[in-house]
């Protein structure tokens, strides 16, 4: 174990009745951590941020906070904060009462407790509005003062449930960056959930992919998209083609398979492979180059299906038989002046690591 | 395009409206202009005077009046505040307390004395309170109040609960404030248009009780109600009007107060 684990779950574990919510996740969070626990509604994730909270009980396992034990206290014991989805500001109160409110239970003097409400008004830039009740804020100052209330105590760990999920487009790309510098300026470790994977990639320094109660793969950023460890994963962030393939031969790194619809394909894996298994083969769609000749190296020949122009892209759907199309997306600047029209033949080129293998 | 439905395309609305009106408030305006009325005749008016607001105050019935005004506000005072204490805990208990054996019954259980004939409960009452011997008076009548206050004040109570997220109280919790705390300084301000609610309608159910009273209260001892009951058995004279009136304007009073409260309540909820 590192000297500077934040938090550890050691085999944590959620029962619901019959129902398991959480099942045997284990896993440590560093010191400074912008950390994130990504996956579909209904996967856990929010169970396991509660579990951290202490708003739920675990039903097995361990969980510590700087080597101290804390998954028996109750959560007004437990040095963590949370930022509620839908932020939970008292309405009876102002900003200001609202980002005290954890320093006058911690029996803080007056005059302290204003000296640091007045720090977090500004580092939320908030200053005018702070004899003001939630209700006459906007949905984005409303963050802003849910955001300062959590960290007014300087939590070891700050538990982030969706946060942006109320906002509109813009202001959650603005709230982005604007998390993301409080984290750099505060030094607290974050655990971020969402189940919106750009947010997920943008922000952290780890993903955490969950479903069904299980976690399915740790790693930074361009671990989880470049190397998703199963097809959940390669399915789940961003976009990816995924072709029933077979081992036929492997060579060194070099994994050669077959087709479904009978073409040979050079991948790579993470996994352990051997010859005969069979599993998915997922193929993000910006690392396919279609080429109209034939050329030399790996290539799948294909015929031109629908093309959809989304601004800064160009998404070409490539049929390579009756049933298996896959999907093409190329920059609008480094396309030619070369016509692609519906029909056409043409070679989609494949380097060794754009195909990635995954065994079911 | 179909219209929009509108009550007031019906013929006679205007009419049934009225009519409706007429008959809920007539006798209250009769009795209400009467107390104004310079004579000892309850039918025939023999011009303004405030003779029998003077008399409610300064004639010969008014120490007894007066007596059982303050035994009604009293009782009513307290038998509020205590049902409002136990319907708050209740309501705690129901909407807070997660999924426990018996929670139906226990909720048909606080709501029944609402439903059950009134004669009833005055008879089962007395009939317990001699049983173990308990001295008739202030604090018989006190006992019986609180207990039939506890389901009206529990109603507003636990409605204003129903629509307060759990979230709030988790929040407290999770930025360092015990269950005690968390229940003085965020719940209890949030429930409190509920809670004030809940009080006024116990005072005023209090406040107004006739049956019960009259068989729990012991011989002597009066409240407003049963004042005026026993005054009235003598012949109605047009005192008993005037102390109608302010005991109307006063209800009116409380009605009002609740209903701006619970309005305010309402716009404190809106944290969108």
């Amino acid at each position: 174990m590192a000297i500077k684990d934040a938090i550890s779950l050691e085999g944590v574990r959620k029962d619901f009745g019959d129902f398991t919510a959480i099942s045997n996740v284990t896993f440590d969070i560093a010191d400074n951590e912008f950390f994130t626990l990504l996956g579909p509604s209904g996967c856990g994730k929010t169970t396991l941020l509660r579990m951290i909270a202490g708003f739920e009980e675990t039903s097995a396992g361990k969980i510590k906070l700087y080597g101290d034990i804390i998954e028996n206290l109750p959560p007004n014991k437990r040095p963590i904060n949370t930022v509620f989805q839908n932020y939970a500001l008292f309405p009876h109160m102002t900003v200001k009462e609202n980002i005290g409110f954890s320093l006058k239970m911690l029996g803080w003097s007056k005059s302290d407790i204003n000296d640091r409400v007045a720090e977090m008004v500004a580092m939320v830039k908030l200053e005018e509005f702070t004899d003001r009740k939630p209700s006459q804020l906007s949905g984005g100052q409303q963050q802003r003062v849910a955001l300062a209330r959590a960290m007014a105590s300087k939590p070891k760990l700050l538990l982030l449930d969706e946060p942006l999920s109320a906002l509109d487009l813009k202001l959650r790309k603005e709230m982005r960056s604007e998390l993301k510098r409080l984290q750099r300026d505060t030094g607290i470790t974050f655990i971020f959930v969402t189940h919106d994977q750009e947010e997920a990639l943008s922000m952290s320094d780890r993903i955490a992919v969950m479903s069904s109660g299980k976690v399915q793969q740790i790693g930074n950023p361009s671990e989880i998209y470049d190397t998703p460890a199963n097809r959940f994963v390669a399915d789940f962030i961003g976009e990816a083609n995924l072709l029933n393939a077979t081992i036929q031969k492997i060579d060194g790194e070099k994994i050669i398979c077959r087709l479904q619809s009978g073409q040979i394909l050079t991948s790579k894996s993470s996994s352990k492979v051997n010859v005969g298994q069979s599993g998915t083969i997922s193929i993000r769609p910006e690392k396919l180059i279609i080429k109209k000749q034939n050329f030399k190296g790996q290539y799948l020949e294909g015929k031109l299906g629908q093309s959809t122009y989304i601004g800064t892209d160009t998404q070409f759907e490539i049929l390579l038989d009756k049933e298996l199309s896959l999907t093409v997306r190329m920059q609008n600047s480094s396309l030619t002046s070369e016509n692609y029209k519906n029909g056409d033949q043409v070679f989609l080129s494949i380097a060794d690591d754009a195909a990635w293998f995954l065994l079911d | 395009m179909e219209k929009a439905f509108n009550v007031k395309q019906y013929n006679g609305f205007y009419f049934i409206t009225c009519l409706c009106l007429f008959i809920l408030y007539a006798p209250l305006l009769i009795v209400m202009i009467y107390s104004f009325n310079d004579s000892l005749s309850i039918t025939r008016w023999g011009g303004m005077s405030l003779r029998w607001y003077y008399e409610v105050f300064y004639g010969l019935e008014s120490e007894k009046f007066k007596l059982a005004a303050w035994n009604s506000l009293i009782i009513a005072l307290m038998a509020a505040t205590i049902a409002t204490i136990v319907a708050t805990a209740a309501s705690i208990g129901m909407v807070r307390g997660g999924h426990f054996k018996g929670k139906s019954a226990s909720f048909g259980l606080i709501s029944l004395p609402i439903m059950v004939p009134e004669i009833v409960t005055a008879v089962a009452t007395l009939i317990f309170f001699s049983a173990i011997s308990f001295k008739l008076g202030v604090l018989s009548i006190l006992v019986a109040h609180i207990v039939f206050c506890i389901p009206f004040a529990y109603l507003p109570i636990s409605a204003r609960l129903q629509g307060i997220e759990a979230s709030y109280e988790e929040a407290a919790q999770d930025l360092y404030a015990n269950r005690w705390k968390t229940f003085w300084h965020v719940l209890m301000p949030i429930m409190g248009p509920g809670i004030i609610s809940g009080f006024l309608l116990g005072f005023i159910i209090s406040l107004d009780d006739f049956i019960i009273t009259n068989f729990v209260k012991g011989a002597g001892v009066e409240t407003l109600p049963t004042a005026i009951f026993g005054a009235v058995k003598q012949g109605i004279k047009p005192n008993i009007m005037a102390l109608s009136t302010l005991l109307l304007l006063f209800s009116v009073f409380l009605v009002t107060l609740s209903y701006f409260i619970g309005r305010k309540g309402n716009n404190l909820k809106t944290n969108k």
